[in-house]
């Protein structure tokens, strides 16, 4: 006998519903919906007076593989790499069926998007320094993020940091990729398979770069690997970031370790050469502007100049 | 632990069966056969709410042990794999939920456990998972009313064949459409590990009237002993997942 056989949907708590486990009797109070997927919905809660979030699903398989995941975030000492997980438990429906849920901690933050329509395009190097930091970790612990897309990232204050939500997609390397979004995903574009392996981190974090240009994204054509080369192309106007950009789509590097390094460099680079990492073709263009509008002065005053030469010949002529 | 092979049908429709045996009928005997049945239903994009053609889509799922979903044409790509991942999810459970049984005695489910304990035993099925071999036989539905989406059909089994193989396990997929022009399934791809080739099967497919749902699921269960047959005739198979499935 399945233990599934009555169907079980999925559930949905009211604004104030208190939720308490079945185990370790908790309870949680719902504030309000953060969001939900295809394996379950977010809620932001209220447990000892603490602002925390629980994730709900029917399918207990995932939420078991997430908490493993989340688990073996916490294994390591100092930074953590992922939300603390803080309760794992399930709770009862009236009519009788268990919905696993995790309580984590509620990370704090503002859209990718809206941070940087506020702050600008240069922080983009800083966010990703980071973000690269945490995936080379990640990955050296034999893990792929999976489905790295914009909204599972969040630009934390205090530090200012760019850190990642949710982890229903991460994925042993080496195995099938457990969940991803189309946009993010490097097989949709046919640009490899769907194997967990760092690189297709790597290119989702590409396409992260991307949406950023392109906020409501873009349909993919029949040529889809052209199609990403000729937008990055036509909207990435800094010059290092374009070149990431395409470089990570061909999955030319590696390990997020280089993309980090990559990325100092360049910032390096555009400090060096008198610039903030900022839109290289914007500085380039005002450089040129500048010149032109040199030119015309020296111009001048070379007229001015030898005009001046030519009255003084005549008056003492 | 040993799982052998996971058997599969997925059937895509986007309507009500109309001649025939009742599918949910024919879908019980595959389950108890070991062999999963998950079905998709396709809405029409104007559609805002889900028919009454396609009330019988979970039916015949929960018959055959399987899963369902009913998507707009959009979603099926990634519906189609999650379908057939959750299903495989599923049959695993229920496998390693016997063998549970048989070490902890006989009330013990995974779902039983406390949470704490739950996830190594996860970690097994999600291993499983990984690493079994897969058969799913896709059965389409190529009545008059399908004929817009078969573009989108093909592309989500081309996706659903990169997203399988890039597991460990071994995978293989067939394509019938339903009707067949004088019986109830028509072959269009045999089995085979990859999709990618199927780029033009389904432009030359002439749709047609009728949805022979229930026969066709039987054509597909005969389809799938046949196979095993054979393979039997070859060589000694090893004991597969339809034993210890149920």
């Amino acid at each position: 006998m399945m233990t599934q056989a009555s169907k079980k949907l999925e559930i949905k708590f009211r604004r104030g519903q208190i939720i308490q486990g079945k185990w370790h009797k908790k309870s949680y109070q719902i504030i309000r919906e953060l969001g939900s997927g295809a394996v379950g919905t977010v809620y932001l809660c209220v447990s000892d007076g603490r602002k925390v979030a629980l994730k709900v699903s029917s399918q207990m398989s995932s939420i078991s593989s997430e908490v493993n995941v989340l688990k073996s975030f916490q294994s390591v000492q100092g930074k953590r790499l992922g939300p603390s997980l803080i309760d794992v438990d399930d709770f009862v429906s009236k009519d009788g069926h268990a919905y696993p849920f995790y309580v984590m901690e509620y990370v704090e933050g503002v859209s990718l998007h809206e941070f940087i329509q506020r702050n600008g395009k240069e922080w983009l190097f800083s966010l990703l320094v980071g973000l690269t930091r945490d995936l080379e970790e990640l990955h050296q612990k034999g893990y792929v993020f999976g489905d790295l897309k914009m909204e599972n990232l969040l630009v934390t204050r205090n530090p200012i940091r760019l850190r990642w939500v949710d982890v229903g997609g991460t994925t042993l390397q080496g195995r099938a990729i457990k969940e991803y979004t189309e946009f993010y995903d490097r097989a949709y574009w046919e640009c490899g398979d769907r194997k967990a392996e760092p690189r297709y981190d790597l290119f989702a974090l590409a396409m992260v770069v991307l949406r950023i240009f392109y906020p409501s994204g873009f349909e993919k054509t029949s040529s889809p690997a052209r199609l990403l080369h000729q937008k990055a192309n036509t909207a990435i106007k800094n010059d290092a970031l374009r070149k990431l950009v395409l470089y990570l789509i061909q999955g030319k590097m590696s390990t997020a370790s280089e993309v980090r390094t990559y990325l100092l460099d360049a910032y390096q680079k555009s400090h060096d050469s008198g610039g903030v990492a900022h839109t290289g073709q914007v500085s380039r263009q005002r450089q040129n502007s500048q010149q032109g509008e040199i030119y015309p002065i020296t111009e001048a005053s070379i007229i001015f100049f030898s005009s001046g030469l030519f009255f003084v010949w005549l008056f003492l002529l | 632990m040993r799982t052998g092979t996971l058997k599969q049908v997925l059937l895509i429709t986007d309507g009500c069966s109309n001649q025939g045996e009742h599918p949910a009928h024919v879908a019980t005997m595959l389950a108890e056969q070991g062999i999963t049945v998950n079905v998709i239903g396709i809405l029409e994009d104007t559609q805002s709410e889900q028919p009454e053609g396609l009330m019988e889509v979970e039916e015949i799922a929960s018959s055959g042990q399987g899963v369902s979903q009913i998507v707009y044409q959009q979603a099926l790509s990634q519906t189609v794999q999650t379908v057939t991942k959750q299903a495989m999810t599923q049959t695993l459970q229920g496998v390693v939920n016997k063998e549970l049984k048989q070490i902890l005695g006989n009330s013990q489910s995974i779902e039983e456990l406390p949470p704490d304990q739950r996830g190594e035993v996860m970690e097994v099925v999600d291993e499983l998972g990984e690493t079994c071999d897969l058969e799913v036989l896709v059965l389409v539905d190529t009545s008059a009313s399908m004929t817009n989406k078969l573009p989108t059909v093909q592309e989500a089994l081309i996706d659903l064949s990169i997203s399988m193989n890039a597991r460990i396990g071994r995978n293989r997929f067939s394509i019938y459409q339903f009707p067949g022009k004088r019986k109830p399934i028509h072959l269009l791809v045999d089995w085979t590990e990859q999709l990618s080739s199927i780029s033009s099967v389904f432009s030359k497919i002439a749709t047609g009237g009728v949805t022979p749902t229930g026969p066709a699921l039987k054509e597909a269960m005969y389809q799938f002993g046949k196979k095993t047959l054979k393979r039997r005739l070859w060589r000694n198979d090893d004991p597969s997942i339809e034993e210890a499935g149920n």
